[in-house]
C-alpha cells in the first residue's frame, strides 16, 4: 500500500523535479551526433538496390522502427502483469510511457512502411499484407489503450484496468496475425531480407547503425516519458499532501463549530441519550 | 459457481424481456443497418451477395456495441454493481452469466439479422451447419470480449465513447474469420470454413478464460 | 469470528481518497461489536466515505482498519460479504419488482429466499406491492425495499447512511426498529443521519466528524451495549 507520507518535503528539492539525468544527456547527444551521420550512411554511402532501386534506403529507418514497435507493445504487455502483480505504480508506469513511445513507434511504421510500399507496391496500402494489417490493428488497439488512460480516473481504478486491456491487447498480436496470415495467404513483404547473404557490406553496417540510433531514440524516449509520467504523479501526491492539510484544518474549525454550535448541545444536554 | 452464472444471466434476460430495449430498439436498428447496405451498394444483387458476410458481421459488431452498453447500463442506472461487489457472488460468475445473456441476445438479433440478409440480398445458404455452428463460436467470443470491454469504462462517464475504440480493434479477428466461415457457407469464397472455424472457437476460449480471471479486478472501482 | 478478539471497527488514521479529495483525512474510531453508533457532522465531513471505506467499497490509501478482524488494505472482499450497507442508491433493478429484488440479492448473498416475504412484510411493505416494478415505487418505497435486500442477508455489521431519508413516519419507526433488532441479536449497526432527537432514542454513542476526522465522542462510557463483557475482555487481551 502506497503512503501519503512518502511525498515528503524533500522531494520537493528542484534536482528531482527533473526529466533529465546525466545518463539521459549523454544518450541525447550520442543521438544529436549519430542522426547525421545515419542520413549520411543511408542516403550517400550505400547504393540504391538493384530492385527496390532509392525506397530501400527508407528501410534503414523503417525496419528498426518496426521492430521496436514490438518491443514496446511487449514491455506494455510485461508493465501490465508486473502491476497486477505487485501493484506497484512503478510498473504501471513503464506499461503506460512503453505504449505511449510504442503507439509513436507504430505510427511511423505505418508511415514509413506506406511510402516505401507506393514505389515498391505500386500502392499506398496493401491489404493482402499480413504484416501490415497487423501493425494497422495493432496500432488502433494501442490508440484505444492510450485513449483509456487519459480519462480522468482514480489512479488506482485506472491502473488495473489499463492493465487488463494492455495484457489483452498483447495477447491480440499473434491471433490478429494469424487470421490476417490465413486471410490472404500470401505476403508481399520481403522475407528476411537480412539473412539471404545478398547485403553488401556497407549496407548492412547502415542497418546495423539504424537500429543503434534508434535503439538509442526509443530508449532515451522511454526513459524521458517515464520520468514525466513520474513526476506528474508526484505532482500529484504533493498535492495530495497539501489537500490532506487542508482537509484537517477544515476539522478544527470543525470542532469549534460543533462545540459552539447547536448541533452538538443537545446531546451534551442529554449526553446518554434516554436511559 | 454456474449457479451464481446462471442467476445473472436470467436476471439480465428477465430485465431485457420487462424493458424490451433490444427487442424495441436494437432489433429495428439491425434491420437498417442492412436496407443502409443495401442502399449504398446500388442494389446490384451480385455485389450484394458477395459483401453478404461481412456486412452480416459488421452489422453484428455495431449491434454488440449497443447491447454491451445496454448491459452494462443494466447494472450502473441505480448502483447495482456496487451491491454486486457487496454479494457473494463469485466476480467469474458474474462475468459467466453477464456473457451468457448477452450471448443470447446476440444469437436472437444473429437470426433476424440472417433472415434479413438472405431475403433481401437473395444470397443462398450452401453449408446451414457452417454457419449455424461458426455464429454459435463467434458470438461467444465476441460476448466474452463485449462483456470484459462494457465493464472498463463504468464510473468514468464516458462509456459510449470509449467502448468502441477499446472494443471493436480487439474483435477484428472475430470479423475476418467469422466472414470467411460466412464466404464459405454462402458459397462466395474459397475458403476451407471450418479451419476458420478454429480461429473463431481459439479466440472464444481465450476471452473466456480472460474474463474469468480479470472481471473480478475490473469489477472493483477503487 | 470470534467477536472477542476484535471491535467491529478498528481504524487508525484512516485516509482515503474520492479520486484526489482526501474524504477521510486521518479518522481513527474503534466501535465494538454490539455497539450502535451514530456519525454526524456537517455536509463534506466526510460521513458517507467513513461508511463506504466500512463497508470495504474504497482503497485505504494510508493508516490501518480492520472490519470484523479484517484488513482493509488486503482483505475488502472478506469485509464486503459480512455487511449491510444501505447507501444513496438502492441498488435495485428498476424493470424487476420489489419481489423479484429482494429474491435476487438475496440469492445473491447466498441467504435464504423463504425469509423474502417476512422480510418485506417486516420493511411494512404489503402484498400488493411485491408484483409491483421498482420504477413504479415511490421513493420511500424504495428505500424500504433496499432495506428488506439486507435484512434477508443479517450482516454482522449494518452501515446505514441516511436511514431515515425519504421515508415517512411509520418507516422511520421501522428502520428504528430495525435497528433496535439488529443491535439484540448482536450485531453492529454504524450510522449517518442528521435525524439526531429520533436517533438518540436508538443509539447511545454519537461520533461527530469534520474535515474527514474524529472531532467528538460522546456516551462511549456509558453505553452498555450487549457486548460490553466482550470489549472488556477485548481491552484485557491488548
Amino acid at each position: 500500500m502506497s503512503s501519503v507520507g512518502a511525498a515528503s518535503p524533500q522531494t520537493a528539492q528542484a534536482a528531482d523535479y527533473s526529466v533529465s539525468s546525466r545518463g539521459t544527456r549523454l544518450l541525447g547527444v550520442f543521438i544529436l551526433v549519430s542522426v547525421p551521420v545515419l542520413l549520411l550512411f543511408a542516403f550517400v554511402f550505400t547504393e540504391a538496390d538493384d530492385t527496390m532501386e532509392d525506397a530501400v534506403r527508407l528501410l534503414y529507418i523503417h525496419v528498426p522502427v518496426a521492430v521496436l514497435t514490438y518491443v514496446a507493445f511487449s514491455l506494455t504487455a510485461v508493465g501490465s502483469v508486473a502491476y497486477l502483480w505487485k501493484r506497484s505504480r512503478w510498473w504501471d508506469t513503464v506499461a503506460h510511457a512503453a505504449a505511449e513511445v510504442g503507439v509513436v513507434f507504430c505510427g511511423l511504421t505505418l508511415v514509413t512502411g506506406s511510402i516505401w510500399g507506393r514505389p515498391t507496391w505500386n500502392t499506398w496500402w496493401e491489404w493482402g499484407d499480413v504484416r501490415l494489417v497487423t501493425t494497422l490493428v495493432l496500432f488502433l488497439v494501442f490508440v484505444g489503450y492510450l485513449a483509456f488512460r487519459s480519462v480522468p480516473a482514480e489512479p488506482e481504478t485506472r491502473a488495473k484496468r489499463a492493465a487488463v486491456i494492455g495484457i489483452i491487447g498483447a495477447i491480440n498480436i499473434p491471433i490478429v496475425n494469424r487470421s490476417v496470415e490465413w486471410w490472404e495467404n500470401n505476403t508481399l513483404h520481403q522475407q528476411s531480407s537480412l539473412t539471404d547473404g545478398q547485403l553488401e557490406d556497407l549496407t548492412l553496417f547502415t542497418w546495423f547503425l539504424g537500429t543503434v540510433v534508434l535503439g538509442a531514440i526509443f530508449v532515451w524516449l522511454l526513459i524521458t516519458r517515464f520520468r514525466l509520467a513520474w513526476l506528474e504523479e508526484e505532482i500529484d501526491r504533493h498535492g495530495l499532501v497539501t489537500a490532506l492539510e487542508e482537509r484537517r484544518a477544515e476539522s478544527h474549525v470543525g470542532v469549534e463549530a460543533a462545540v459552539g454550535g447547536s448541533v452538538v448541545g443537545g446531546f451534551q444536554d442529554n449526553p446518554g441519550g434516554p436511559q | 459457481m454456474l449457479a451464481d452464472a446462471w442467476l445473472v444471466a436470467a436476471k439480465d434476460l428477465k430485465v431485457e424481456w420487462r424493458a424490451r430495449i433490444i427487442i424495441n430498439q436494437v432489433a429495428p436498428f439491425t434491420l437498417l443497418i442492412v436496407v443502409l447496405f443495401g442502399l449504398a451498394l446500388d442494389a446490384d444483387p451480385e455485389t450484394l451477395r458477395n459483401t453478404a458476410p461481412g456486412l452480416f458481421w459488421v452489422a453484428v459488431l455495431l449491434i454488440t456495441l449497443l447491447a454491451v452498453q445496454r448491459g452494462a447500463a443494466i447494472e450502473t442506472s441505480d448502483g447495482a454493481q456496487e451491491r454486486i461487489l457487496l454479494s457473494d457472488l463469485d466476480p467469474a460468475a458474474v462475468f459467466l452469466g453477464k456473457a451468457l445473456a448477452l450471448l443470447v441476445q446476440l444469437l436472437a438479433l444473429e437470426v433476424l439479422l440472417g433472415v434479413a440478409i438472405v431475403v433481401l440480398f437473395d444470397v443462398s445458404v450452401g453449408d446451414p451447419l457452417l454457419m449455424v455452428v461458426s455464429a454459435l463460436a463467434a458470438s461467444v467470443g465476441i460476448a466474452a470480449a463485449g462483456t470484459i470491454y462494457g465493464v472498463l469504462a463504468v464510473g468514468l462517464g464516458v462509456r459510449e465513447t470509449l467502448l468502441p475504440i477499446l472494443l471493436l480493434p480487439v474483435l477484428a479477428p472475430v470479423l475476418i474469420s467469422a466472414t470467411r466461415t460466412f464466404g464459405d457457407a454462402f458459397d462466395r469464397v474459397d475458403a476451407d470454413g471450418w479451419a476458420w472455424l478454429g480461429m473463431l472457437a481459439m479466440f472464444g476460449v481465450i476471452y473466456m478464460v480472460s474474463g474469468l480471471l480479470a472481471y473480478g479486478v475490473l469489477l472493483e472501482e477503487t | 469470528m470470534n467477536p472477542a478478539n476484535h471491535p467491529a471497527i478498528q481504524l487508525v488514521d484512516a485516509v482515503s481518497l474520492l479520486g484526489r479529495f482526501p474524504a477521510l483525512a486521518g479518522l481513527s474510531l474503534t466501535v465494538q461489536p454490539g455497539e450502535v453508533v451514530l456519525i454526524q457532522g456537517p455536509n463534506g465531513a466526510g460521513k458517507t466515505t467513513a461508511l463506504r471505506l466500512c463497508a470495504g467499497l474504497l482503497r485505504l490509501e494510508s493508516g490501518h482498519g480492520l472490519v470484523l478482524g479484517h484488513n482493509l488494505a488486503n482483505d475488502r472482499r472478506s469485509v464486503r460479504r459480512r455487511v449491510g450497507l444501505l447507501g444513496h442508491a438502492t441498488g435495485l433493478y428498476e424493470d424487476l419488482t420489489v419481489a423479484e429484488n429482494v429474491e435476487f440479492w438475496a440469492k445473491a448473498s447466498h441467504a435464504d429466499v423463504k425469509t423474502v416475504p417476512s422480510a418485506l412484510s417486516h420493511l411494512g411493505l404489503p402484498a400488493r406491492l411485491h408484483d409491483l416494478q421498482v420504477r413504479r415505487l415511490s421513493a420511500g418505497q424504495r428505500r424500504r425495499t433496499a432495506l428488506a435486500t439486507l435484512l434477508v442477508r443479517r450482516p454482522e455489521l449494518w452501515l446505514l447512511d441516511e436511514p431515515h431519508a425519504a421515508l415517512d413516519q411509520e418507516g422511520r419507526d421501522i428502520v428504528d426498529q430495525l435497528v433496535a433488532d439488529a443491535a439484540d441479536a448482536g450485531a453492529t449497526v454504524l450510522l449517518a443521519s442528521h435525524e439526531l432527537e429520533r436517533v438518540a432514542g436508538i443509539s447511545r454513542r454519537v461520533v461527530t466528524i469534520a474535515g474527514g476526522r474524529l472531532v467528538g465522542d460522546t456516551g462511549a462510557d456509558t453505553a452498555k451495549p450487549t457486548g460490553q463483557r466482550d470489549q472488556d475482555q477485548a481491552r484485557n487481551a491488548r
